[in-house]
């Protein structure tokens, strides 16, 4: 049994080996084009599929003489700081998004690239740049937003119209529950913590809240807006399974992949794949659809943010690493990976020639119609904390919407003190 | 034993001790009492692929400045200790003070992160160790009644909870009491209602957990009982059985008072073990429910922006916890060792 599944591992490692080799030139010699054949690359990052192919793509330089390794988790998180603090830095670089490159960057551990783009950035086009202060930080590979994600026929049974604005949602998920097509019709990475977070903000700003006074670090969350936003959580809440704090994007999927959830508020990141598993029933696979983000309580901006995912340089490493790290992902994010079809559904590329594809029509939609991007504040990472830790006690009605926010103010203050961000 | 002979005796002890028990403890201390400086914060255009803003961020050159000047940040004393996020002294006053009742008042402490982690390590502490201690109890007295060709079999499966990672046992169990896991059908089924979700109700979390804890420690007592039970005098057992004894009352009056110091040690290990749960919390995704003074240090250090200070704060905390928890047994042990010496 054991051998059975090595073999497994073994053949699926080959063929995705045989794969990135196969979609990447090399030359006669055994030099793999554009890889580095000398130096460490070491790459920690999330794991959806996107970032699992640049990962791969890295991993293809081991080929070519380079030392190479990456590690992919949901929990890159917790270990991308402490691994590139030392000198010479564990991780040569991080994969982040808008939120996690502030904590890279709060911590001086990723360097400016703009030595390496003049001298290397051939094919990286002006905006996948993420410039702050007038220095490359990170290049970015994709884009990413949450948008719905629906089941077309349980809508087409219940004769149900796609929504566009959340409170569309609640009445069809009324509707759903009613014809006793599905009991819990709506799905939400609700987990308490940075999940539960996230979908504060999305609705926060969907009701036309901002997380600061401006030009401050003083918090704003308790606010009319903060206020309406609980309050629509906490109705679509009671539409969700029960268990809802307790689960993440990936719990969500599953439920969704179950036949369990007839709408949701996904990543386009992993919508794009959500129904290849294996033993996803007939009916999800044909009814899997999904639409932009929905905008709430009458205004015009979505409730959703706007991301993009890139990749960094630690500061903590030789000049040489430096460049080789640099090559090897600037090869794996080279225009010929979209020639593979699997590759280009994975995500909204950021890369030069990639063509919108229907599963990138939610993230699309999100960047038209005026979706705020992610806040890249020095102390955001500060807020969503304290939202995650103090909104679970209002979606258990053990509190009001008030007392919620001014825990989760009070908390944020305490944390932004001891931070040095206020006095 | 000389002095000089007693120093060289213990000295590799007392500098493994010093390095690897003090030091840390001493680096706690430190950072807990110091934060990082301010950071210099300006303006400055950012652009990305959805465009160029202005917003603030933080001025790498002059904040590493301030920190290459004074690397251990900010001097705060015991700010951090008092701050909402610990002890919250400002906001336990004020609710004192608000507060019409006993009631209410303990309601606004339960809002406060150290005192809602207090009320279910403690209630967590005070059922699993005393529970435990029996289970073990029992499965040691019944391992031993077994024939001795049984008893290989019966010992390893009763390890079985220990042997299995905590994160891997919890998440088992995490998911057999899903609301469509066995168990969680199961419960629904014993109290007759479909909607029963053990993940969306906080007392039922902290029963689920608590059964954890006591699942996953019983072998431990059970091992030191068993080893106990081996050395029960069998002279002892004789002469009781023949004056009559039942079994109950040989395990009241004979084996009981002869584990005794072995109760003793397993109480301060699993006190002290138990203060500091922390993998079921993160095992069963309970953090809306329950949360230990272990949970909110991963918390503090595994956020965007890691809370360094505060985290230390907390170690220190839980160190002075326990040494407090454990205090009424080590003052029974210290008691017992001056009674032996006389």
């Amino acid at each position: 049994m054991k051998k059975t599944f090595a073999l497994a591992g073994m053949a699926g490692l080959l063929a995705s080996t045989a794969m990135a080799v196969a979609t990447l030139p090399a030359s006669a010699d055994g030099h793999i084009a554009g890889c580095p054949d000398s130096g460490r690359i070491s790459i920690v990052g999330n794991e959806f599929p996107a970032i699992q192919t640049i990962g791969a793509g890295a991993m293809a330089c081991a080929e070519a003489g380079a030392d190479v390794s990456t590690n992919l988790t949901s929990e890159h998180q917790t270990i991308n700081i402490p691994g590139m603090q030392g000198n010479p830095a564990e991780y040569t670089s991080a994969i982040v998004a808008n939120s996690s490159i502030v904590g890279l960057i709060n911590e001086d551990v990723i360097r400016p690239l703009d030595d390496l783009i003049a001298e290397h950035g051939d094919g990286i086009q002006q905006n996948q740049l993420i410039t702050i202060n007038g220095q490359v930080m990170a290049v970015a590979f994709m884009a990413n937003a949450q948008h719905l994600v629906y089941r077309a026929d349980i809508l087409e049974e219940a004769g149900l119209d796609v929504p566009t604005t959340y409170e569309e949602m609640l009445a069809a998920a009324e509707a759903i529950r009613a014809a006793g097509i599905v009991e819990n019709p709506v799905g939400g990475a609700y987990a308490a913590g940075w999940n539960l977070a996230q979908e504060f903000n999305n609705m926060f700003l969907g009701f036309g809240g901002s997380h600061f006074e401006a030009g401050t670090a003083e918090p704003n969350v308790n606010s009319e807006a903060g206020v309406q936003a609980l309050e629509m959580m906490k109705a679509l809440s009671e539409y969700m399974n029960p268990d809802f704090l307790t689960h993440d994007s990936n719990t969500t999927n599953a439920e969704f992949r179950a036949g369990n959830v007839a709408l949701m508020n996904m990543w386009g990141s992993r919508a794009a794949t959500l129904v290849d598993a294996e033993g996803v029933p007939q009916e999800v696979i044909d009814g899997f659809a999904i639409a932009g983000p929905m905008t709430v309580g009458g205004g015009d901006v979505p409730a959703s943010t706007l991301w993009w995912d890139g990749w960094t340089v630690a500061a903590n490493i030789s000049d040489e690493d430096a460049e080789a790290t640099f090559l090897a992902l600037k090869r794996a994010i080279a225009p010929s990976i979209l020639e593979d079809e699997d590759t280009a559904i994975q995500a909204v590329w950021l890369i030069d020639g990639y063509e919108p594809t229907p599963a990138a029509e939610g993230v699309f939609a999100a960047a038209q119609s005026g979706t705020i991007p992610y806040p890249m504040l020095p102390y955001m990472g500060l807020l969503h904390t304290a939202l995650g830790n103090e909104l679970a006690d209002f979606m258990q009605g053990r509190e009001t919407a008030e007392q919620a926010l001014a825990d989760v103010e009070a908390a944020y203050v305490a944390a932004a003190r001891e931070q040095g961000f206020l006095q | 034993m000389k002095h000089s002979t007693f120093f060289w005796f213990f000295a590799p002890t007392g500098l493994a001790m010093l390095i690897f028990i003090a030091a840390p403890i001493a680096s706690v201390l430190v950072q807990s009492v110091f934060t990082p400086h301010e950071p210099v914060i300006i303006e400055a255009e950012n652009c990305g692929p959805f465009g160029c803003t202005t917003e603030t961020t933080i001025d790498q050159d002059a904040t590493q400045a301030l920190r290459d000047a004074e690397p251990l940040g900010r001097f705060r004393g015991f700010d951090i200790y008092f701050d909402r996020g610990h002890l919250a002294v400002a906001e336990v006053a004020e609710a004192w003070r608000t507060s019409d009742s006993l009631g209410a008042f303990f309601g606004e402490l339960g809002d406060l992160p150290f005192y809602r982690a207090m009320a279910f390590t403690l209630t967590y502490t005070f059922v699993c160790t005393p529970a435990l201690i029996a289970l073990g109890f029992v499965i040691a007295i019944s391992v031993n009644a077994l024939h001795r060709s049984l008893r290989g079999l019966a010992i390893f499966f009763s390890l079985l909870p220990m042997i299995v990672t905590p994160l891997v046992g919890s998440l088992i169990l995490f998911w057999m009491i899903d609301s469509r896991g066995v168990l969680g059908t199961f419960i629904q089924y014993l109290a007759d209602d479909p909607d029963l979700s053990i993940k969306a109700s906080t007392p039922l979390m902290w029963i689920a957990l608590i059964i954890y804890g006591i699942w996953s420690s019983a072998p431990f007592a059970f091992v030191v009982f068993y080893a106990g039970l081996q050395t029960v005098p069998q002279d002892t057992i004789e002469s009781a059985k023949i004056d009559g004894a039942s079994r109950w009352e040989q395990i009241r009056y004979i084996i009981i008072p002869h584990l005794m110091p072995l109760v003793t040690f397993v109480a301060l290990i699993q006190l002290m073990d138990n203060f500091k749960v922390f993998e079921p919390i993160l095992g069963f995704t309970a953090q809306a429910h329950a949360q230990s003074l272990s949970w909110i240090i991963f918390n503090d250090l595994s956020g965007e922006t890691r809370q360094l200070s505060a985290a230390a704060a907390t170690s220190v905390m839980t160190i002075v916890c326990v040494a407090i928890l454990l205090s009424p047994v080590l003052i029974r042990t210290w008691r017992d060792f001056r009674g032996r010496a006389r």
